[in-house]
């Protein structure tokens, strides 16, 4: 690759793309001492998981019918168990404005409604949850087809779409793509479908002899793929909750 | 139009310097007016192979850094008038290899000569690249083993992507596959991969099949090209190659196990 000039005009940051899995708290009742014992009950059984883990408050679930969230204390308490808040989804008017008053973020609740307060924001969406916010819609990229074989050593992404490849992918090599990835001559290199976390996109391919299949971040290396009776067979790999799904075509 | 060969292969101890001279040997032997390139600055084995050492006075990297001229440093090969080996420095190393410098000595051998064979060093850094980077043809060395075929396959993906042909978006350098050292009792006992298993995975055409053969080491010992030496198995399958490089259509030999018998000895081996 070549080498970056650093001169002025060059950009010393980026603004990328990432799809992350947090933890969700969800709360499903507005009472924060229970909540307090619970989660000391938690700590005692997994102490290492509370370990300034990252979590998202979910205060969707509270109804009108509940009181008014103490939000602060809500966040002593995440705080005193080994809980750092990274933002919070709310429907509520009154957790909403709670929320912007103590600088808390406010992500857009999963059923994908955005948060009414307009304030700036920089686009992020590194907190999303994956497993229930819709991922932001991509524009539509047309799809990348090669037609050489793809060497090792070499990296093939598909910003935005879809993959083809009609050649060899030789041990060593790595295809990745947001979208689907299709490999129609022997596949033995390294397959990364839904990579920025698509957990949609499939891959499928005419000879299952890869390196190591993804999508979504969920992935299975040679060492498994060799155990499946589908090794070697033309193929067609989906996500399911947290499982490849390796079918045969 | 002078055509650019570079012999190259990403591993190192595969038979590039073997196989460059013998080619470039057999390019002279049918009229064409051929240099071979040593690109291994440091640890150069050109002029050993073919048996030029003591000539040596001014090398490659003198060229480039207009210490020498190129007719000073282009060595005339004793056997055939045709020839010539451009030899690398043993003192310097690949740094002092640059592309400006190598573009300027490749234009001035492109107006003499026919062929001008580049011989790679291994690895895939400055040396390796700018043996290729100018590259109209090459020939990917092989050893029917799976590190070599790794090694290969990353340099097919470099002549791909880091070649001049591939960054101005010209058509690209055209491949072929030189498998050397191959046995085909090792083969048939399961030993080595097959012609079938290295064509598959490389997925490039055959140029030839070079036998593992006591007679390469006997010629790289004595400084003459083992194409030279028309009586081994090595030098014919190298006549061969260099018979198709050439664009004739010529049956792969060597590719099977042979049973040592005094006529099939005689003639040659199969057919």
């Amino acid at each position: 690759m070549n080498q970056a000039d650093l001169t002025d005009q060059d950009p010393i940051f980026r603004l990328k793309g990432n799809m992350l899995a947090v933890t969700v708290l969800e709360l499903a009742r507005n009472d924060l001492a229970r909540l307090d014992r619970q989660l000391a009950d938690k700590v005692a059984k997994a102490p290492s998981f509370f370990n300034d883990t990252p979590v998202l408050l979910g205060l969707e679930q509270l109804t009108a019918a509940d009181a008014e969230l103490d939000l602060g204390a809500l966040l002593d308490i995440c705080r005193r168990h080994g809980l750092l808040a990274l933002g919070a989804r709310a429907s509520r008017p009154g957790d909403i404005q709670a929320a912007d008053e103590l600088g808390l973020p406010l992500l857009p609740s999963a059923s994908g409604r955005e948060r009414p307060v307009a304030e700036p924001q920089t686009p992020e969406p590194a907190e999303e949850p994956v497993e229930e916010a819709a991922p932001a819609e991509p524009p539509l990229q047309p799809t990348l087809v090669i037609t050489r074989p793809v060497r090792g050593g070499q990296q093939i992404y598909a910003r935005g779409g879809d993959l083809v490849v009609l050649s060899t992918v030789s041990p060593g090599a790595e295809l990745l793509a947001d979208g689907n990835i299709h490999v129609y001559g022997p596949l033995r290199g390294r397959v990364l479908a839904g990579a920025s976390g698509n957990a949609e996109a499939r891959i499928f391919c005419q000879q299952l002899t890869a390196e190591l299949l993804s999508i979504a971040g969920r992935y299975k290396v040679a060492e498994d793929l060799r155990r499946s009776p589908q090794w070697g067979k033309p193929v067609h790999v989906s996500l399911s909750g947290d499982v490849l799904n390796i079918t045969r075509l | 139009m002078a055509q650019i060969i570079v012999v190259t292969s990403g591993k190192g101890g595969v038979g590039k310097t073997t196989s460059s001279a013998a080619i470039g040997t057999g390019l002279a032997l049918r009229g064409h007016k051929t240099v071979i390139v040593d690109f291994d600055v440091g640890l150069r084995n050109l002029d050993l192979i073919m048996g030029c050492e003591r000539r040596v006075v001014y090398d490659f990297i003198n060229v480039i850094h207009n210490e020498a001229t190129l007719s000073q440093a282009l060595i005339k090969d004793k056997r055939l008038d045709n020839l010539y080996v451009l030899a690398a420095s043993q003192t310097r190393d690949k740094e002092a290899l640059n592309k400006e410098g190598v573009a300027r000595v490749i234009e001035e051998l492109k107006k003499d000569f026919e062929y001008i064979i580049c011989d790679s060093p291994a690895g895939i850094e400055t040396g390796a690249h700018l043996a290729m980077y100018f590259a109209d043809i090459a020939i990917v060395v092989t050893n029917p083993e799976v590190s070599s075929v790794r090694d290969s396959d990353r340099i097919l993906g470099l002549l791909a992507s880091k070649s001049q042909r591939a960054e101005k978006g010209e058509e690209p350098i055209k491949e072929h596959l030189l498998l050397t050292r191959y046995n085909p009792e090792r083969v048939a006992r399961g030993e080595m991969l097959s012609v079938d298993d290295v064509e598959e995975i490389l997925s490039i055409g055959l140029l030839g099949v070079i036998p593992e053969s006591q007679a390469v080491l006997k010629a790289s010992n004595q400084g003459v090209p083992v194409i030279l030496d028309d009586q081994s198995d090595a030098g014919q399958a190298y006549s061969d190659a260099v018979d198709r490089l050439l664009g004739k259509e010529v049956k792969h030999r060597f590719l099977e196990v042979q049973k040592k018998g005094l006529l099939q000895r005689l003639f040659g081996g199969r057919e």
